[in-house]
């Protein structure tokens, strides 16, 4: 099975089907040629394509079907993966995955959002969707890795948090609220990597770090593009404009400071070449957890706090002028 | 024999839901249908004197109810947002920014100060609905900090009066890292062994509620106060179902486990004071502690 092409990849959809269609009849040394010629120029226009996407393409991308999720990154970035499960208080949410294992022969934990794959996956992790006792087990988690001074690794990958009635009942807010305040006062190594959806309180209740990295085609919002589009423009078609006011894309991101470095995708995304994209990703936490493990924990602790104290700055963000001023 | 039995309904008050500060010289209570004479109400607290309905309240007035004899000294009162995304609508963000400046003579939506509270000197930091709905963007986001930080550097309590609909969509990504920031800072305070307070009024709402509004040391709310995470709007598109009445109100969180108490706005000066005097080692209050109406009314 190809991989699925975006509504935006026409061109390259055009091509993969002359492609396909010449794989179909007997080869001889000219259609070889001919495939050669046309892949070649697919890779060209991808890199083209996706060297220029607007922030709603990079939405599309960010969500595409085949995109790696948390645990195709796990199986290939950690050796001896053991998952714990549950929060100790109500149930185990399958939308956050929480284990310990290897990095490269040293131990590390792991928090992160699983999204799951096909249909019945995607049902079982309610589509990404965690409640409040994803973000307590995850708390849990993280703990214990302060306990044992054990780095702990995030994936970011999810819509939002659940808004449903047991939510709300649990008190999810709650509970992302206190992930906030503790992980910023977690006393070991947070490596934070937003792989997909960054989707608002959701994913900022375990975005908290030392170090927060996204690939290049993520995105990490305050509200998805149709929810902000139907409140501002009363018009949830009107989704591109929102995704391009929004500013959530991974330049406009680092640009302004949110997120440290942006992790390269392989040409035409992540989805095009799962091993790449890993390859890419393990290179970028490598060389983070090595920098901020070097440091002492006072240290950490401060540079961490001072990291999100400053998201926002005079001058940039804010200006101190009288009201006196504001009839300008 | 119908006819006979047919029974007339009584006229219901219609009940609007959003309730606004009241302006004009009459007010009708969207929860009774009572008119109630405007000063009347000011002197009351924005409380209905016949159903104890509670009507929005402005960020001075919430101070002024709260600190003694209506005094205090305001803070970081100039910062103001540069509309750091160049954010445009239906309407350019700037365009909100001075309509709301020059109709709430705010220059954000919240109001940070000092003063002292029961004797106590105390940092409040209330906040302005009137301004872009109590939107959290990074002018709140900065003003809340410096107000957590203030309190740890003076080792005064800090108590955050929470009325606002969530992280404002304007300002973007920047917003909901407020919610970081603020966090981060009432972890210091924590670990400082200050006192932290929230109290939330209608409404409490998305990125407040996920972040400071729900750390408080204490949680507070007024009676019926809609307080949540997820809009009702949204849950009900989720779950394709009405929500039952009373579901994300002050009185569904008690019962869920996720607040301390509800209090009348009237009593809730004497509640904050004497939590605040319990966690501070003080003995009780020598003389009664009332909420004071704004000094103007």
């Amino acid at each position: 099975m190809p991989v699925a092409t975006l509504e935006f990849e026409e061109p390259v959809a055009i091509l993969l089907k002359e492609i396909q269609a010449l794989r179909l009849m007997p080869s001889t040394p000219d259609r070889q040629t001919t495939i050669a010629r046309l892949e070649a120029r697919v890779q060209e226009l991808r890199a083209e394509l996706f060297g220029n996407l607007t922030p709603w393409q990079r939405v599309l991308v960010a969500r595409h079907p085949e995109r790696p999720v948390m645990l195709d990154y796990v199986d290939r970035l950690f050796t001896g993966f053991t998952e714990l499960h549950g929060d100790r208080r109500f149930a185990d949410d399958k939308a956050i995955v929480t284990g310990m294992a290897h990095f490269h022969n040293k131990p590390v934990f792991i928090v992160g959002h699983q999204k799951g794959t096909d249909t019945k996956q995607k049902i079982y992790r309610n589509f990404g969707y965690a409640k409040p006792e994803g973000y307590r087990k995850a708390l849990r988690v993280m703990k214990m890795a302060e306990k044992f001074k054990r780095p702990v690794i995030v994936f970011v990958d999810t819509p939002a948090a659940y808004p449903g009635v047991e939510s709300e009942e649990r008190g999810v807010a709650e509970a992302i609220a206190l992930n906030l305040r503790e992980m910023a006062l977690l006393d070991t190594t947070i490596v934070v990597i937003v792989c997909g959806e960054g989707g608002s309180g959701g994913a900022l209740g375990i975005a908290i770090g030392d170090r927060v990295l996204m690939q290049e085609f993520a995105v990490y919002s305050v509200i998805p593009p149709e929810g902000c589009a139907a409140i501002l423009w009363r018009d949830s078609a009107r989704k591109v404009d929102a995704a391009d006011a929004l500013k959530i894309t991974a330049p406009d991101l680092l640009a302004m400071d949110v997120i440290d470095e942006i992790v390269p995708e392989p040409v035409g995304g992540a989805h095009q070449d799962h091993a790449l994209a890993t390859a890419l990703i393990d290179e970028a936490i490598a060389r983070h957890l090595a920098e901020v493990s070097a440091m002492t924990s006072a240290d950490r602790l401060e540079t961490r706090y001072q990291k999100f104290r400053a998201m926002g700055r005079e001058g940039h963000a804010f200006v101190s002028a009288p009201l006196a001023a504001a009839s300008e | 024999m119908a006819w006979f039995k047919k029974t007339r309904k009584p006229i219901e008050p219609q009940t609007d839901k959003s309730s606004r500060v009241p302006e004009g010289l009459w007010i009708k209570c969207p929860s009774c249908g009572q008119v109630i004479y405007n000063k009347e109400l000011t002197i009351n607290l924005q409380v209905c004197p016949k159903c104890a309905h509670h009507f929005r309240m402005n960020a001075a007035d919430r101070l002024a109810m709260l600190f003694d004899d209506g005094q205090w000294t305001e803070h970081d009162a100039d910062l103001r947002s540069t509309d750091p995304l160049s954010f445009t609508d239906t309407k350019p963000y700037r365009a909100r920014l001075k309509a709301s400046i020059a109709s709430t003579g705010r220059n954000d939506a919240v109001v940070s100060a000092s003063g002292l509270l029961d004797g106590m000197p105390a940092v409040v930091a209330a906040m302005e609905y009137g301004f872009i709905g109590g939107s959290m963007g990074v002018v709140v986001g900065e003003k809340i900090t410096r107000a957590i930080e203030m309190g740890i550097a003076q080792r005064a309590p800090v108590i955050v009066v929470c009325c606002s609909g969530g992280a404002r969509m304007m300002e973007g990504t920047l917003s909901l890292m407020q919610m970081a920031k603020i966090s981060a800072a009432l972890g210091r305070l924590d670990r400082a062994g200050l006192p932290y307070l929230s109290i939330m009024t209608d409404p409490t709402t998305g990125g407040v509620t996920a972040s400071f509004a729900m750390l408080g040391d204490l949680h507070i709310a007024e009676p019926k106060a809609l307080i949540g995470f997820a809009g009702p709007r949204v849950i009900e598109q989720t779950i394709r179902q009405k929500l039952p009445d009373g579901f994300q109100r002050a009185e569904f969180l008690l019962e869920k486990g996720m607040i301390d108490y509800i209090v009348d706005r009237r009593e809730m000066k004497a509640a904050v004071a004497h939590s605040l005097r319990i966690m501070m080692g003080l003995p009780p209050s020598a003389r009664p502690v009332a909420s004071a109406p704004p000094a103007d009314a």
